[in-house]
């Protein structure tokens, strides 16, 4: 094949060079030029290696549709795979090159799997690496999982960077009227009818310049349009595929900003994802021109004959020398008119062999001719043809390209992303698209029209059906009837190789053969899905845009039916690839959530906080002095609360306003345990259970008031408890006279802790007295000031099981109360402790958190049975003992340690009998610490039956992850301290 | 995509909102049976077509709504407050 640039065609600027890399050579385009032109224009014929055969693969197309020519483009952390090099513009300075090939695509050492062709064929790798027995049962999984990442070496598609991606992407929105996918003649006619109607119209396409296939015509200029559009104020988007609809008329958009840019401007994104709310949608997005299956079909030179059309008109390259055109339709006789004209010598194989057609007759028409087999492996040699009433080779003619035209295909997919099935229309051996009740309409040759004239008539028929649709007028209208050729087509999708060992492609990137298709239906997979699936059929980059509709054809053939009563794949979005990027947008990196912090937060780094993730917040870890590690630092911070004092920052915990005349029949009934009786001035610990009596969280009520409480609740379940305290207001007892209001952000909370805790607080608020163990005992509430007139509320509350209070102030107030408590603490050689510290403490104490109440636990199993009122109904109480949750080998709360003191054990830890270590075992271990005050490692978690059962008996913890193993035993939850005399101090 | 009339703050996307559940459930008395509870809880139709379910305005007005959605199509028929004393309200504002 030679390709070559000729003078006086295409539409490029040819004042302006681009340079560019090829395979790590240089080269040269222009402007306007495609990859795909580029190379052509260069003589590049080969441009990468198939997926399993390794076979030479050149350029098919000029569009979407391609699979041959996907390259590799850019490098290091911009290497992007798999771009079609058919839609990838040309700039200074571009870099590409082919895949599937080591060490180039001219000579690939892996082209001796096309020799070895049978040992490649469709399941293959299923049946080879997946079921040989005797390592079918269970085995082969695991052999597979061994030699797959050879396998996918060995037929991959190009590879992926592996670094970070360093641009940029960008999620936008819009509205509008009516959205227009497809630029050709029908979009723009419906476009332009819709705005002159007052509509607000968005018109997209995917190529850089609007036109669709007009762009292939030699006298087509797009700029008297394109100005038409914009004084109509016509959102006019280029180089932006609508990938998918969705529900409720929603478009989804991908915008490529820079891909055609050879330095782009950093503060632009790269790509857009557009979410495009409209009222109706009008598709015209074209057709794609099918190829045809014979031997070789697939060698570097075989193309689309609109494609050709599309180098010459478009980019001025002519795409061969002596050029055979083969067809079954009229659609290819401008082309090869033209292609004469521009000096190839051309040869139109019509497998019909009745037709009229008008030609300048410089080119030669076989009628009722099809093309056989083609000879040459990395080009062209010649062409054996056959006829088309029977097949055999009759002669060899030789050329230099083989054109190909099998029919046109309508681009009903976005249609297909609704569920509409396409329906088969006999006359244009394609599927059209169906109706829908949705606001969506099909215009131009995306109907099955083909020519131009229609395609007007059917856009301007489009809008009115829209404006019909959308109640904006009453109108008639028309579509034009499908077709429009003078000679019907005369379907044709394989030309049947007579020797054993055809290599006939139906789709080009996946190598998948009619061989494949018949072997398929051998084995049984004659289901369209099934066939897809074990042939990968369609499953390439292209998602089958070329191939399908023969592969559809061959298995109607093999099961005597019609193509319709065959079926058809269902298209998915994207229409074409979407990068990760553009669906990540800016919720990448530290943007991927949002980031919740303490208004002390500052405050805890600047006092040496090591912090950790909690939720969404960020709350300290721990405090490390010099050179400690977590350990070291937990530990000396939990001790120094059980000697002296500690400060922690809980302000992350769920704070909620609870006020009204309802309010305490309102806590009666969402807590498990008795509000009714809660004095003011008093708080409560209570439990909340779900409806299905499961334990939901757990918390504090304080009553600040006869009707205000002030709830806290767990860090993770605050969203969900606020929610949950509305929905019940709101759905369920809609006559309580209660208001809930979130106030986490507004109070900055501490809980100072230890034995020194009053005396750190004596000095650090107004008036001594009101802490005192008379006014403020156990589970007291105060409403009072800081020193420095700072209003607070203070609650004798203790997690840790020692003397202990929290302490609110209003946020702004946070780091002046933490410097003067901090500045008092240090008097009595208090420390600042973090959550490592605090899960110590409430470990030693047996207090459950959500590494307990994982929403499988009923109160029982807490251990926590003396909250569950008897005397009243609440939320769950009527579920909370139903069914299995009554048996009596449920797992229950209780401590554990290792049998030898000094082991060590970790959460997730399963616990079972000594001589039964297997499976779920009996219980689990779901939070450990070191235990300052026991001096050796601690635990909690659950066990079947309790410790009443268990307690006597040495059980082994299980941990395969970490390949470890311990003996335990089995202690109360209540480690220490269990009277609770500290607190009550 | 669904969009969801807000009668307090209008027309939002449902990433605004969460989904609640059956909105047509008559939840028993809290001292109901285990029996009943149970039916009110596990029990449930899979409505192919319009049904009512609860949505929550979380990152809204935060108010509990009644929308009558197809499950189907994802059209919505009708949108109104849970508590009927915001239904009355949104009534007279109309
Ligand atoms: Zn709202």
């Amino acid at each position: 094949m030679k390709t070559r640039r000729i003078d006086n065609y295409g539409k490029i600027n040819r004042d302006k060079i681009l340079s560019f890399r090829w395979d790590k050579k240089n080269y040269k385009g222009f402007e306007g030029d495609t990859l795909a032109s580029a190379l052509l224009a260069n003589n590049i014929g080969i441009v990468g290696r198939s997926f399993k055969y390794h076979r030479p693969r050149g350029i098919f197309s000029s569009g979407v549709e391609e699979s041959g020519a996907l390259v590799t483009i850019g490098s290091k952390d911009r290497r992007d795979p798999n771009v079609r090099a058919t839609t990838q513009e040309l700039y200074n300075g571009l870099e590409a090159s082919g895949q599937n090939a080591f060490p180039n695509v001219n000579f690939d050492l892996a082209g001796i799997n096309n020799y070895l062709g049978r040992f490649f064929a469709a399941g293959f790798y299923y049946k080879t690496f997946m079921g040989i027995p005797p390592l079918e049962w269970g085995k082969g999984t695991a052999i597979w999982m061994f030699f797959e990442k050879f396998i996918r070496k060995a037929a991959g598609m190009g590879s992926a960077s592996g670094l970070p991606d360093p641009d940029t992407y960008e999620h936008a929105h819009d509205f509008c009227d009516l959205i227009v996918v497809g630029s050709g003649p029908a979009g723009v006619a419906a476009a332009i009818e819709a705005a002159e109607k007052k509509l607000d119209v968005i018109l997209v396409e995917q190529d850089s310049l609007i036109g669709g296939n007009q762009l292939a015509e030699n006298d087509f200029d797009n700029s008297q349009i394109k100005n038409q559009l914009e004084n109509l104020g016509i959102k006019i988007m280029t180089r932006t595929t609508a990938f998918g609809l969705y529900d409720n008329c929603v478009v989804g958009l991908l915008e490529r900003v820079t891909d055609h840019i050879s330095e782009p401007n950093v503060n632009i994104p790269r790509q857009r994802f557009w979410t495009i709310r409209a009222k109706h949608i009008i598709v015209g997005a074209g057709a794609i021109e099918r190829h045809i299956a014979f031997n070789n079909n697939d060698i570097p030179g075989v193309m689309t004959v609109n494609a050709s059309k599309h180098y010459l008109n478009r980019y001025g390259v002519l795409t061969g020398k002596r050029i055979v055109i083969t067809t079954n339709n009229d659609s290819v006789y401008e082309t090869a008119n033209q292609l004469s004209e521009a000096g190839a010598n051309v040869t139109v194989l019509d497998s019909r062999t009745n037709l009229e057609i008008e030609t300048n007759k410089s080119f030669e028409i076989r009628k009722g001719y099809v093309p056989y087999n083609i000879n040459g492996s990395k080009k062209i040699d010649s062409l054996d043809i056959s006829k088309s009433e029977t097949i055999n080779k009759s002669e060899t003619i030789n050329c230099d390209q083989v054109l190909l035209s099998g029919g046109w295909s309508p681009a009903v997919h976005l249609l297909s992303h609704r569920g509409v099935k396409p329906k088969w229309d006999y006359n244009n051996a394609c599927f059209l698209p169906s109706d829908t009740k949705e606001n969506i309409t099909i215009v131009g040759s995306s109907r099955g029209l083909w020519n131009k004239n229609d395609c007007i008539a059917s856009g301007i028929a489009g809008t009115t059906d829209a404006l019909n649709r959308l109640g904006l007028s009453k109108t008639n209208y028309f579509f034009p009837k499908p077709g429009g050729w003078k000679n019907p087509i005369q379907p044709l999708y394989e030309v049947k190789y007579k020797k054993s060992r055809s290599k006939s492609f139906v789709d080009y990137q996946h190598d998948v053969t009619t061989d494949d298709v018949r072997l398929a239906h051998r084995e049984g997979f004659i289901s369209v899905e099934h066939l897809k699936r074990y042939t990968t059929l369609g499953m390439a980059n292209d998602q089958g845009k070329m191939g399908n509709i023969i592969g559809l054809s061959l298995m109607a053939e093999l099961l005597n039916k019609e193509i319709p009563e065959v079926g058809t794949t269902v298209f998915r979005p994207p229409y074409t690839p979407v990068s990760i990027g553009a669906l990540s947008g800016r919720n990448v990196g530290k943007h991927f959530r949002p980031l919740r912090v303490t208004p002390m937060h500052q405050w805890n780094i600047d006092h040496g906080a090591k912090m950790i993730e909690v939720g969404l917040y960020q709350r300290p870890w721990y405090y490390p002095k010099e050179n400690e590690t977590l350990n070291d630092s937990y530990i000396r911070e939990a001790s120094t609360v059980r000697k002296t004092v500690g400060i922690c920052d809980v302000t992350s915990l769920g704070k909620i306003a609870i006020q009204g005349p309802g309010s305490t029949e309102f806590l009666n009934r969402i807590y498990s345990n008795g509000f009714s009786k809660l004095q003011v001035g008093k708080a409560r610990y209570g439990i909340m259970l779900r409806d299905d009596g499961i334990v939901m969280d757990d918390g504090t009520s304080w009553r600040l008031a006869e009707n205000e409480y002030f709830m806290t609740t767990s860090t993770g379940e605050a969203a969900k408890v606020m929610s949950r305290l509305e929905e019940l207001l709101q759905t369920r007892w809609t006559d309580l006279n209660v208001n809930v209001t979130s106030v986490s952000e507004q109070w900055a909370g501490v809980s100072v802790a230890g034995p020194k805790s009053r005396e750190v607080l004596n000095n650090c608020v107004d008036d001594s007295l009101v802490i005192t163990n008379n006014n403020l005992p156990f589970m007291g509430v105060t409403s009072t000031f800081l020193k420095g007139n700072i209003p607070c509320r203070i609650a004798r509350i203790s997690f840790s099981g020692e003397l202990a209070f929290e302490v609110y102030v209003k946020s702004d107030f946070a780091n002046t109360m933490m410097d003067l408590l901090w500045e008092n603490a240090k008097k009595y050689d208090g420390c600042l402790y973090g959550l490592e510290a605090l899960g110590a403490l409430r470990v030693e104490k047996g207090h459950v958190t959500a590494a307990e109440l994982d929403g499988r636990v009923t109160i029982d199993d807490a251990g926590l049975s003396k909250m569950a009122s008897t005397k009243k109904s609440y939320i769950g109480s009527a579920m909370r003992k139903r069914g299995v949750l009554k048996n009596n080998d449920r797992e229950i709360l209780v401590g554990f340690f290792p049998t030898n003191l000094k082991e060590t054990f970790n959460a997730g830890t399963i616990v079972c009998e000594k001589n039964n270590i297997k499976g779920q075992g009996i219980g689990r271990i779901t939070s450990v610490t070191y235990s300052p005050e026991l001096g050796h490692w601690i635990g909690l978690g659950f066990v079947k039956g309790g410790l009443d059962k268990w307690k006597d008996t040495n059980l082994v913890g299980a941990d395969p992850v970490r390949n470890k193993q311990m003996n335990l035993k089995v202690v109360s939850p209540n480690m220490i301290d269990p009277k609770g005399e500290r607190m009550y101090a | 995509m669904i969009r969801i009339n807000c009668p307090y703050c209008g027309e939002r996307d449902h990433s605004e909102f969460s989904y609640g559940g059956d909105a047509t459930i008559n939840y028993p008395s809290l001292d109901a049976s285990e029996k009943e509870w149970t039916e009110a809880i596990f029990f449930r139709k899979n409505i192919k077509g319009f049904q009512f379910e609860t949505w929550h305005h979380s990152n809204g007005c935060r108010m509990w709504l009644v929308v009558e959605r197809s499950t189907v199509t994802h059209e919505i028929k009708s949108i109104k407050p849970c508590h009927p004393d915001l239904q009355k309200v949104v009534k007279n504002n109309k």
